[in-house]
């Protein structure tokens, strides 16, 4: 049966406090989960006042800053820090998001922090994407063909058939969408979730690929494909603003138009 | 857990290559609902108030009975289908979930061959 609760160990405690400086005009309060394996304890939820005037705007900027003064042994992922990478992927003030693109100011009051939503946790906000990075394997996100390239060009599109794809090629794969999707939180161990099956369209849609079929095909199943019942959590929360779900729509069209 | 692979677990026991006809059928039930449904609703509010002979005669009529076991059938396949994703979604236990579809499928057609049948007793007299 699905779960609805946290098993015991899960459940977050209060952890510590780290106050401001004295004499801070404006102050940020983090509220930040809090979890490693070693030592055995339940995870818990740590408070962090920094002075927003000495904090550059974005949440990672608060986070790399609270990670740098304060306590080195938090841990996130980051790297870009521009929205292009896709690594600095958590829950902020309810939604999945990148950190790097989230104002502080956005958040009215505390800022809850806690990592991408239903992945086992390897320690504080970095999560464990074997199985969906597996589940991107899956797929062949790689051009297919049985043509041999022209040996003196590359393969062409046209303008139309390159249109196709915008709104799908910007994916960066953060995740953000897969783990807002409470049908990939009871099923995400056979439903592909919304951003591998938006990478999946992307090369369905491709003019240049010859295994449209074969991919349809390996879609073609109640759990992979179908677990999708539009709840359109993943187009709400995309930090890219793209819309999974009028990708996964699509491929159900395709499914229908080849019958 | 087990020592298996991530990509091993993904590609599991492969694609069933089924489900199409699942996700089309839902969509076919539920346009032929609309027109179903705003009959019924509009024939018991135009039946308010009818003896009972009144009633009798409207499902036994051609244009009561047929609507009538139409929208039995398009609504309990209608319902059938969304019971049985509900199912695969929630019930995780294998062995449970295998019952409760047998269960599901065996009470959608008995619950249609009552209806129509009782819609059919009507129509051609006793």
């Amino acid at each position: 049966m699905a779960e609805f609760t946290l098993p015991a160990n899960s459940k977050v405690t209060e952890g510590k406090t780290h106050k401001a400086p004295a004499g801070t005009k404006r102050v940020a309060t983090f509220r930040i989960y809090r979890w490693e394996s070693e030592s055995g304890a339940n995870p818990r939820l740590d408070t962090f006042e920094i002075d927003r005037d000495q904090c550059a705007p974005m949440v990672l900027d608060a986070l790399i800053k609270i990670k740098t003064e304060i306590d080195t042994t938090l841990a996130f992922r980051r790297s870009c820090r521009e929205g292009i990478c896709g690594s600095c992927s958590m829950n902020i003030d309810g939604t999945n998001t990148l950190a790097c693109l989230k104002p502080i100011d956005d958040v009215k009051g505390t800022v809850d922090v806690y990592p991408l939503p239903h992945l086992p946790v390897v320690k504080d906000l970095v999560p464990d994407l074997s199985v969906p990075y597996a589940q991107y394997t899956s797929i062949k996100p790689w051009l297919q063909t049985e043509s041999a390239p022209p040996p003196d060009a590359e393969r062409l599109q046209s303008p139309e058939e390159r249109a196709r794809l915008d709104g799908l090629w910007e994916c960066v794969l953060c995740f953000c969408c897969t783990t807002s999707c409470p049908s990939y939180w009871w099923n995400g161990d056979r439903y592909l979730g919304p951003a591998i099956l938006l990478q999946a369209y992307r090369w369905i849609a491709d003019s240049r690929d010859e295994a449209t079929g074969e991919r349809l095909d390996a879609l073609e199943d109640p759990f992979r494909l179908y677990r999708c019942h539009t709840i359109m959590n993943c187009t709400r929360t995309c930090p890219k603003s793209l819309n999974p779900a009028k990708a996964i729509a699509e491929i159900k069209k395709l499914m229908v138009a080849r019958r | 857990m087990g020592m298996r692979t991530a990509i091993g677990r993904v590609r599991g026991l492969g694609s069933a290559k089924t489900g199409a006809e699942h996700w089309w059928m839902q969509r076919v039930t539920s346009v032929a609902l609309i027109p179903l449904t705003l009959w019924f609703t509009a024939s018991l509010v135009s039946l308010a108030g009818a003896d009972f002979e009144t009633a009798y005669l409207w499902v036994a009529s051609p244009a009561g009975a047929v609507p009538m076991i139409l929208l039995l059938v398009a609504g309990l396949w209608h319902g059938k289908l969304g019971l049985q994703v509900v199912i695969e979604d929630y019930i995780h236990a294998e062995g449970l979930k295998v019952a409760l579809l047998m269960l599901l499928t065996l009470a959608t057609v008995a619950l249609g061959a009552a209806g129509v049948f009782a819609v059919s007793k009507i129509s051609f007299g006793e």
